[in-house]
């Protein structure tokens, strides 16, 4: 357990500190959804309509953004191998890879959130619904791209090979966040079924996500 | 305990690097394994470590524990450093004591056996290369394991670090401990040599 909460510990520090990604990932976000408004139109009706799946855009845009050095940081600079050594599984040393990427990435867009509802021109019960939903699903966006960081650290190629593997798997978080957001507004639809179906893809995505990642980065040994 | 090598085989991108290779070290022994350039110095310190998966042959600790496995018994101190620059030298080497499952406690002793007290709380993205090697020595220190598995563990540092790191193998050679090292440079203790990859 002490392992696991130094890794934790360790990556928080290294995401929070100069340089590090977290930062990184907030400024991408608020620029993606500062740029909607210009790009739509003063189009007050169209941007509220609009604005759930703006802000969820961004938020899946920016976490692949910090997802990329998830494993290549470690990996360049020796300390994955000492991680794939340990008496640590490596599945829960993925896990707490993956909680600690959470914590410092994705908490930081759901509190933008409110923030940028204003941008969007939507209501204090929209902004808290899509945050609420961002809060369900962004685990899913951290855990299944970690699948897509550890395969791309093991074939030494970062960025643009993750983005690839993961938007794909991305998708389905991306329709029932955006579909659970909507039914909070309009009120038309039942908020509960996409957003359960939004906590299981996350739930799932916590089972699958660190064995597959852990697989992933053992079979790619070299 | 007893760390041997049976009819090792490695193959790197389809080119087999080394074949039939048999080792075995003791404690309280070294083995510096030498050779040319691309002999495969590293890729058979990376077989023990089991970072890379042998295409034949076994690698095993006789005497150790049941339990762990050979890399989980081993230090591995390799080309790079594992070290966060954003973090101070005394984080850095805390994280990994605290990873590794090292006695709590002050990291500062360590650190002082190595030379680096004085810098504890500098972030390790200021360290010269021959600092860096220094405080992943430290790390070796920190945490205890029978088998040190060290690639070029000299380069980089001077003359009083190499005196220093020759005196930290002879104490853990003397506690029990086996070590392997990749080598060009002599180590600056008694060594037995296993030279892979035929004549220079």
């Amino acid at each position: 357990m002490t392992a696991l909460t130094a890794l934790i510990r360790r990556d928080l520090h290294v995401a929070l500190r100069v340089g590090g990604g977290a930062l990184i990932g907030v400024l991408f976000f608020l620029t993606v959804v500062v740029l909607m408004p210009f790009a739509v139109g003063p189009d007050l009706a169209l941007l509220k309509r609009l604005g759930p799946a703006i802000l969820w855009l961004g938020a899946l845009l920016a976490s692949l953004l910090t997802l990329d050095r998830l494993f290549t940081a470690d990996h360049d600079d020796g300390s994955l191998d000492l991680i794939v050594m340990s008496r640590t599984p490596l599945e829960l040393a993925c896990a707490a890879k993956a909680l600690a990427h959470w914590l410092a990435a994705g908490v930081p867009l759901i509190v933008a959130t409110p923030v940028l509802g204003l941008l969007l021109n939507l209501d204090g019960a929209a902004t808290l619904a899509v945050a609420l939903t961002l809060l369900a699903g962004t685990p899913a966006l951290t855990l299944t791209g970690m699948i897509g960081a550890a395969l791309a650290v093991t074939m030494h190629r970062g960025g643009l090979l993750l983005a690839v593997l993961v938007l794909p798997l991305s998708i389905p978080v991306l329709i029932f966040g955006v579909a659970a957001s909507n039914a909070a507004i309009s009120g038309a639809d039942a908020f509960g079924a996409p957003f359960s179906i939004l906590c299981a893809l996350s739930l799932a995505s916590l089972v699958i996500g660190p064995v597959a990642a852990a697989a992933s980065l053992r079979h790619g040994l070299d | 305990m007893r760390l041997v090598g049976r009819r090792l085989r490695c193959v790197r991108g389809g080119r087999e690097v080394f074949s039939d290779l048999d080792f075995s070290v003791l404690s309280g022994e070294a083995l510096a394994v030498t050779g040319r350039n691309g002999a495969g110095k590293t890729s058979l310190l990376r077989l023990i470590a089991g970072l890379l998966v042998p295409a034949a042959g076994q690698v095993a600790v006789e005497g150790g524990s049941d339990e762990l496995t050979t890399a989980e018994q081993a230090h591995y101190l390799g080309h790079r450093d594992a070290l966060k620059p954003a973090l101070s030298v005394r984080e850095n080497l805390s994280f990994w004591r605290d990873f590794l499952g090292g006695a709590r406690g002050d990291t500062l002793p360590a650190l002082a056996d190595v030379g680096l007290d004085h810098i504890a709380h500098l972030p390790a993205a200021y360290l010269s290369a021959g600092q860096r090697r220094r405080l992943s020595m430290a790390r070796l220190l920190a945490v205890r394991r029978p088998i040190w598995l060290l690639d070029e563990p000299t380069s980089a540092l001077d003359a009083a670090g190499q005196a220093l790191f020759a005196r930290l193998m002879d104490d853990h050679l003397r506690l029990g401990g086996l070590i392997v090292a990749a080598t060009h440079a002599p180590l600056g203790i008694a060594v037995r040599d296993l030279r892979i990859g035929g004549p220079a």
